[in-house]
């Protein structure tokens, strides 16, 4: 059974007949049951929820040190292109952004520029990211990106266009642990509106390109939607219906959820559900209620004084010190196009340093090349 | 002698003596500083740790390494983030070619959400590894039947789990617990699920060899007071175990019999 069969299940009007139930018992009851249901999800995710954030953060946090213990992982962006044939109208990468700025891949020799300053940092866990140009910058070329990385680092995911299930098996062979793809929106209509060009346009395509990895033998498997697009409360159930979906059809895969809010955006776009604090904190408290074994990602999107208060109400991963350009690090300084703007400007140890007066242990390595047989 | 170990009581594994029945994982600190404390603090001298964690060619730095002294305590390496054989294998390789001691805590959980050990590759890992020399001590779901097969494969112990992984749970898995130790010749290790020292003594007063703990140490208020605490109860049932508990009753037993007034007069 594909996703889409489920999608085709959970249609928007039942996800807002669901809303429609809530009560503040049925919130309760939510609260103390150990395994959830959808429906449960969507009571702690409700209006009706919003007095209860305090309980809720006592038991995401429960869990969260369940699984977790008391560590943050750490990890890096590495941009190795800002080329992209695909139209996101809220993406400064977007090929009609009207953007003058530089776009490069780069070379084998500085990426290892790139990663060179990012290991002599401590970091031990990249995420290499392109735009979305499957043919100027292919699965090839990506496959080598991650050799290289594998030299520097023991884990190496990466976030890049949708693959088929062959390629993803390339970047296996080649030391990948993860996969990140951001669905965006699970709404058909807005993801029609907001990706115009490219193969991104292809919903169904990305709908199950997450799955395609989990079966080439990816084992991480991120997940997310760009909070903004849509209605946060009907995307995010969405989202969680996906993650079980992969658990259960990917299950030697690891799942963790990011969540990405949309802040600065070209000016050809608005956000139209702007996602507030409290809106986040929500998201993160009820997935985590929802999904208690999932890694949570939360990235210099978001701006210092926020991510710390995070740490302890589930997140699981921080990135830091991060820049959204290619060769940002070593490289090509400030001349090449970024992607958007971060809010947490905080050097690498700083970042650490917060994780530490949270009560918590940054965790550098986590994963063992010996594990794929390319150690 | 301190009363958290016992001199004349000794776990033996592989040839090697333990006076702490009390094994310790590393996973979920929050910091070099609260391990070291809960290490001390408990006396374990069997101290487990991710391989996939460590760096194990560099020095220093890692806040898991820092806390372990080698002069007290067997650095235990462990293959968790192994899905197949073949990975826990190279694993085990990596570590001892780092030069830690030939011993391994077999970890084989292809299924990241209840962290379940997979009982045919821990099998087909262990064969491999004590073919090469390895003292393999296997994390395994409670089954009887799968403890005689790695026994009789050649590892040092088996170690059952109690309830899923850091669920803090206690001996929810106790009837097959139970067959394994009467059934096992090598020492049983309870691993896994054990969230109080009431559950630490009820694994040991069953007669489990040692236990081991992670979670409900790296989630304690005070770290070295829990160590103790964990390490108190895993004595307390193990002493209690060697005195002769006597068994449990749905019933009042009286003290005094009620027909003893028929004195040797009871023959048919």
């Amino acid at each position: 059974m594909s996703f889409r069969d489920i999608l085709d299940a959970w249609p928007r009007e039942r996800l807002e007949a669901l809303y429609g139930e809530v009560t503040p018992a049925r919130v309760e009851a939510a609260l103390e049951r150990r395994d959830r249901r959808i429906e449960d999800l969507a009571a702690l995710l409700s209006p009706v929820a919003r007095p209860y954030l305090e309980p809720m953060a006592h038991e995401a946090q429960r869990l969260t040190r369940w699984h977790f213990g008391r560590t943050i992982g750490m990890y890096a962006p590495i941009y190795i292109s800002n080329l992209c044939a695909a139209d996101c109208v809220y993406c400064g990468f977007a090929v009609r952004s009207g953007s003058r700025e530089r776009r490069v891949t780069l070379k084998p020799d500085e990426i290892r520029r790139e990663c060179a300053a990012l290991a002599a940092k401590g970091f031990d866990n990249v995420l290499l990211l392109t735009g979305e140009a499957p043919r100027a910058v292919k699965p090839r070329h990506i496959a080598d990106a991650v050799a290289i990385a594998r030299e520097y680092f023991s884990g190496v995911s990466v976030e890049i266009y949708a693959l088929d299930e062959t390629d993803y098996r390339l970047l296996c062979d080649h030391g990948l642990e993860g996969v990140t793809l951001y669905m965006e929106t699970f709404d058909r209509e807005t993801y029609r509106q907001v990706h115009l060009l490219g193969q991104k346009a292809n919903y169904d395509y990305r709908l199950d390109a997450l799955e395609r990895a989990g079966r080439a033998g990816v084992r991480r498997l991120g997940m997310g939607v760009l909070l903004g697009l849509f209605n946060w409360r009907i995307d995010v159930l969405w989202l969680a219906l996906h993650a079980r979906h992969l658990q259960k059809h990917c299950w030697q895969s690891a799942l963790s959820v990011s969540f990405p809010r949309l802040r600065h955006v070209p000016e050809r776009f608005t956000v139209r559900d702007l996602v507030r604090d409290a809106d986040l904190v929500q998201i993160v408290l009820a997935l985590r209620l929802f999904l208690p074994e999932a890694g949570f990602n939360l990235s210099t999107r978001e701006a210092p004084v926020f991510r710390d208060r995070l740490i302890p109400l589930g997140i699981t991963a921080m990135s830091a010190e991060s820049s959204t350009r290619p060769g940002g690090y070593a490289t090509r300084g400030e001349e090449t196009l970024e992607q958007f703007e971060i809010e947490d400007g905080r050097v690498t140890e700083e970042v650490a340093a917060a994780i530490r007066a949270a009560g918590y242990d940054p965790v550098w390595k986590d994963f063992d090349h010996a594990l794929t047989g390319l150690g | 002698m301190d009363f958290l170990t016992n001199d004349d009581d000794p776990l033996v594994i592989a040839g090697r003596s333990f006076n702490s029945r009390l094994f310790i994982g590393t996973g979920k600190f929050p910091s070099a500083a609260s391990l070291r404390d809960t290490i001390a603090a408990s006396g374990s001298q069997i101290v487990t740790v991710a391989l996939r964690r460590v760096d194990l060619g560099k020095d220093g730095g890692d806040s898991i390494m820092s806390a372990i002294d080698p002069e007290k305590q067997l650095i235990l390496p462990n293959t968790s983030g192994a899905r197949t054989a073949d990975e826990a294998v190279r694993l085990a390789r990596l570590a001892r070619a780092a030069g830690l001691e030939p011993w391994v805590k077999l970890e084989l959980t292809p299924e990241p959400r209840y962290l379940l050990p997979d009982p045919l590759e821990t099998l087909k890992a262990a064969e491999i590894l004590v073919r090469e020399g390895f003292v393999v001590l296997p994390y395994i779901q409670a089954d009887p039947m799968l403890a005689k097969h790695l026994e009789e494969a050649g590892t040092a112990t088996v170690m059952p789990l109690g309830a899923p992984i850091g669920s803090n749970r206690g001996v929810k898995t106790r009837e097959m617990i139970a067959i394994i130790i009467e059934q096992a010749n090598v020492p049983v290790v309870v691993d896994a699920g054990l969230g109080a020292p009431s559950h630490v003594a009820e694994a040991m007063e069953m007669g489990a060899d040692a236990v081991l703990v992670n979670t409900a140490l790296a989630d304690a208020r005070d770290h070295a007071a829990m160590g103790r605490a964990f390490a108190m109860a895993a004595q307390a049932g193990r002493l209690a175990y060697r005195a002769g508990l006597g068994p449990e009753r749905a019933a009042a037993a009286a003290s005094s019999p009620l027909t003893g007034f028929l004195g040797e007069d009871t023959a048919p």
